[in-house]
């Protein structure tokens, strides 16, 4: 991988992880508890209806769908934003 | 570590319910005496929640066909028909029901549930695509976990959002096998399945439909919400249950695409439980033969369905967003909704309380389901005594209940009925949807 195109990864998985964390913050009530290793489900606490919800808007925000397989893989922000990831590499 | 604690929560939540009044699991009657009517904790309970919708538990024929049944072939197959064969029975109700529909074949599945899991399963393989509306049942949701294929929710009853996923898989070779309901169990909310043939069509993809709540109920033959919408011809499978309208258990599968048999030696939920006792099958037969012709009873229904709503909306309630047999109040209070419920119980009503995850957006429901077989008197019942407990809770206000007795509600119902043939108007906008199956 060439440097530039590793930057350019890294930009990627930068607004990848922002707009996750975006989209969660909408969500919860103390915005301080998410960052790249917060537990989406456990430390949120969000139901299982919100965490369905904020993939629609993901999945919307990315172009992208999201099998619910892999999202029963993802626990972290950044587990997810790897997911999308590798998702956005299979659609291209 | 003990094995019964992952479910502490769980315990939990059922430990408050149970704190403050009777839980919906727990509920034992003492007699059912009719369709609409048993006996719970000694007191006289008009049943308002039971998927009765043509009232055929009760239904003379059909008792007697059982019981005649009963007798000449005993009380159960003990086996399945993979391995202990078949009766005349199972054969004569697959042929029924592919008559009933006019479509080529049929697959009899032991109940509804297990129908959905084996289709689904067995239809969708390795390198295929499952699309399913995001509030489906808990079958369809199970089917998934046991079926080999990627699974894509979309949003509930947005044909939009599946299309933008069909699009995303067009280039992928597998199969698409899209999953869709009727009426939907918890809102009583229909599918808009005319745009949804569309898409279907356009990428072409495979369409499954379950009936579950729609046999009986919509389509001038009663045969669901494809037969309503005319789109018959462009479904390439039915699924459906002889729980509800049918009165009895059992499940199936219908299909016009050739070669449907072989899932007979493919789905685990048909292969591996026991075919439908013979008295099972006799009231199905006996009941499906009336379906058709059923048309009194089907008016009958959606002028009762029809002044259970008006009545609860003229009282200010919130409801799903239309008119059908499933009447549900739509609450954000939990406290509150428990209390109506055991309100309702303790008044001689009975309904479904459903709690989240297993309501769309985290509501608590009163869910009711009418029947043909109530009486303008009953509903009207259940209307008052619900105005009366939620004004005393203040979940509605007299200000915005603009009917607070069942006689401007019986009245409701001659105005005009919405009636299998055409759909009623949203009273709220349809929302996108988001529960995890729906039990
Ligand atoms: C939409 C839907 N599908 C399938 C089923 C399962 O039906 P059965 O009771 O025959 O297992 C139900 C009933 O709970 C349902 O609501």
């Amino acid at each position: 991988m060439t440097a530039l195109s590793s930057a350019g990864a890294a930009a990627a998985q930068n607004d990848i992880l922002s707009e996750i964390k975006k989209q969660l913050i909408s969500r919860v009530e103390n915005a301080s508890l998410v960052n790249e290793n917060t537990n989406i489900t456990r430390d949120l606490g969000l139901d299982s209806l919100t965490v369905m919800d904020f993939i629609f808007d993901l999945e919307d925000s990315f172009d992208i769908s999201i099998p619910m397989e892999r999202i029963a893989e993802v626990q972290t922000v950044a587990d997810l934003a790897q997911a999308i990831i590798v998702l956005q590499k299979e659609a291209s | 570590m003990g094995i019964f604690d992952q479910y502490k929560a769980l315990q939990e939540q059922h430990a408050a319910l149970a704190s403050v009044g009777q839980c919906p699991d727990q509920l034992q009657f003492d007699d059912i005496i009719s369709p609409t009517e048993a006996t719970l904790n000694g007191k006289p309970t008009i049943l308002m929640g039971t998927n009765n919708y043509l009232g055929m538990t009760f239904d003379e024929g059909c008792v007697q066909s059982a019981i005649d049944a009963l007798k000449e072939e005993g009380t159960g197959t003990t086996g399945s028909r993979i391995a202990n064969g078949s009766y005349n029975g199972h054969k004569a109700l697959e042929d029924e029901l592919t008559a009933f529909y006019d479509m080529d074949s049929a697959i009899l599945f032991s109940t509804g549930y297990q129908a959905n899991l084996g289709a689904i399963s067995a239809l969708a393989g390795r390198d295929d695509y499952l699309l399913i509306d995001a509030d489906s049942h808990a079958s369809i949701y199970d089917a998934c976990r046991l079926s080999d294929a990627q699974v894509i929710r979309f949003r509930h009853n947005d044909p939009k959002n599946l299309a933008r996923k069909l699009e995303r898989l067009q280039d992928k070779p597998g199969n698409k096998l899209i999953v869709i309901e009727s009426i939907y169990s918890m809102l009583g909310d229909m599918s808009p399945i005319a745009e949804f043939v569309a898409i279907k069509k356009k990428y072409g993809a495979y369409l499954l439909v379950d009936e579950a709540h729609s046999l009986g109920v919509l389509g001038e033959k009663g045969r669901g919400i494809c037969e309503h919408a005319g789109v018959e011809k462009d479904v390439d499978f039915i699924t459906g249950t002889f729980s509800k309208s049918i009165g009895t258990i059992g499940g199936f599968l219908l299909s016009n695409v050739p070669g449907l048999d072989i899932i007979r030696l493919a789905s685990r939920p048909y292969m591996f439980t026991a075919s439908p006792p013979p008295s099972v099958v006799a009231s199905a037969r006996h009941t499906l033969a009336r379906i058709a012709g059923a048309t009194d009873l089907r008016e009958r229904l959606w002028a009762n369905a029809t002044q259970l709503y008006t009545g609860l909306q003229n009282a200010g309630y919130e409801l799903g967003p239309t008119l059908s047999p499933i009447v549900a109040i739509r609450l954000k209070d939990a406290e509150k909704a428990i209390a109506l419920w055991n309100g309702l119980l303790d008044a001689g009503i009975y309904t479904n309380l459903a709690l989240p995850p297993a309501t769309p957006f985290g509501w608590y429901l009163l869910r009711s389901s009418i029947s043909a077989a109530h009486t303008p008197e009953q509903i009207a019942k259940a209307v008052d005594i619900c105005t009366k407990i939620g004004l005393e809770l203040e979940l509605i206000t007299l200000s915005n209940s603009r009917a607070t007795n069942g006689t401007s509600a019986v009245n409701g119902a001659s105005e005009t009925p919405p009636c299998a043939t055409s759909e009623t108007e949203p009273t709220v906008p349809p929302k996108t949807g988001d529960s995890t199956a729906t039990a």
